[in-house]
């Protein structure tokens, strides 16, 4: 008889009960409506011990990947600890080991964590400011072979977290850290996929650790990266990424601006017409789009409109 | 049998979901009730929804329809005829499907019940 573990109480499920029925048994009344694993509305994560494949049906995969499944048509085959929130490791500690200006306004902030942050490339984490407990989200554009974590800091006018990293924060110095979060990174489901990637200024960040490991998984689809900026002086990683896409066949890159001189094999203009005009057609493609909500909110229903299914388009919106 | 198991089950009503609500969003009539909504609850709701009216598993109860629309019908004038748009575009959902008309017929007025819980009438 498996033990679910909930909330540091432990209760037995029955043969044949899902979890649901087994927690409300117990008078643990987690959130529910359908009962029949389609609503999605019972959604939990197991922190310990392995979901059946049949209760994350319907899942996204990159949810499925984490441990997400559905408590409504879950017979548990083993012990299980869930949670029912956005859970992370709690809080790590992690040192400065370099602050590198990428262009105007974007520094590269590598962090060596004291213990093996486990992640998937594209995942963010929070970062904790050191002296006001101020919180932000930084995506990650490391991938975990990598062993350190890189972070692409835009400067904000006015912005706390920001400006403290740019100006204050030494080389050595303490940060805390939790994580990692977020479901938007590579799953190697079908490495024949066409994969588009639109990223808005920093929405880079996740992109490059996303692209990187996709060919580590030995992608073969097409890869379309996008790099939208509102100038060329907003746009960075472009040697890296130029070299990227003539060491693989199958990545075009392809900086975009709005205003100002077009860079050598870029466009000019809106990014989502861009996008739209570049790649019409886009059923069976996967998508990722990563930087300022309204864009990766509009791009996401121009996608979904052009023909890529719901289950493949990824979007991590900043805000 | 019912349609659901007929149509080949959950894969079908996700194949209908994402023509359905391409159709919904590409009619310049309506979508503006959409604009703003988090896509992927909205598509779960349909999907949750289109279950329903194909008579697949579901646990239907007026109430989510009712509290889900109360606020596009007082706030932004939702009425019959956007609700017919949207029967209008299950239809041809269903006829993409491949769907028989007497089938369709019946897919049609199951949906057509809700529309007093969709209008809060």
């Amino acid at each position: 008889m498996p033990m679910i573990t909930f909330d540091g109480h432990d209760y037995d499920c029955h043969q044949g009960e899902t979890i649901l029925e087994g927690l409300t048994r117990h008078g643990v009344l987690l959130p529910s409506a359908c009962g029949q694993g389609v609503c999605q509305t019972c959604i939990s994560k197991a922190v310990k011990g392995k979901p059946p494949v049949e209760s994350q049906k319907g899942l996204k995969d990159t949810l499925a990947a984490q441990g997400y499944f559905l408590t409504c048509i879950c017979k548990p085959e083993e012990d299980m600890e869930l949670a029912v929130a956005d859970v992370s490791k709690g809080w790590l500690k992690a040192a400065v080991i370099e602050k590198q200006m990428l262009n105007e306004s974007v520094m590269r902030l590598r962090l060596q964590s004291e213990e093996t942050l486990d992640y998937f490339a594209g995942q963010f984490i929070n970062l904790k400011h050191p002296e006001t407990e101020l919180v932000r989200s930084y995506s990650l554009a490391s991938l975990p072979d990598d062993g350190v974590l890189e972070l692409h800091v835009k400067r904000v006018p006015n912005g706390q977290m920001s400006g403290y990293l740019h100006d204050d924060a030494q080389i050595g110095g303490r940060f805390t850290i939790d994580g990692p979060v977020g479901d938007c990174f590579y799953t190697d489901k079908d490495l024949d996929q066409s994969l588009l990637m639109v990223g808005v200024g920093t929405g880079l960040a996740p992109l490059y650790g996303i692209v990187r490991d996709a060919l580590q998984h030995g992608h073969r689809g097409e890869i379309h990266l996008f790099h939208a900026s509102l100038a060329e002086s907003g746009l960075y990683y472009t040697d890296e990424l130029n070299a990227l896409a003539q060491q693989h066949e199958n990545v075009h890159y392809i900086p975009c601006v709005l205003h100002g001189e077009v860079p050598e094999g870029g466009m000019k203009g809106d990014i989502q017409q861009l996008v739209q005009t570049a790649v019409p057609q886009l059923t069976g493609w996967r998508i990722y789009v990563c930087g300022d909500p309204e864009i990766v909110n509009g791009l996401k229903q121009t996608c979904f409109m052009a023909g890529a299914s719901m289950a493949d388009i990824y979007t991590d919106p900043f805000v | 049998m019912s349609l659901y198991d007929e149509l080949g089950g959950e894969a079908s009503i996700d194949a209908a979901v994402g023509i359905f609500y391409r159709r919904v969003l590409g009619d310049a009539y309506i979508k503006r009730f959409f604009e703003g909504i988090d896509m992927e609850k909205q598509a779960a709701k349909q999907k949750a929804f289109l279950t329903m009216v194909f008579g697949g598993p579901n646990n239907y109860t007026g109430m989510d329809m009712r509290v889900g629309h109360k606020h596009l019908v007082e706030k932004m004038g939702l009425n019959d005829t956007h609700f017919e748009h949207v029967l209008a575009h299950l239809r041809s959902t269903l006829a993409e499907l491949g769907v028989g008309e007497a089938k369709v017929a019946e897919i049609i007025a199951i949906a057509d019940s809700v529309r007093d819980d969709v209008l809060n009438r």
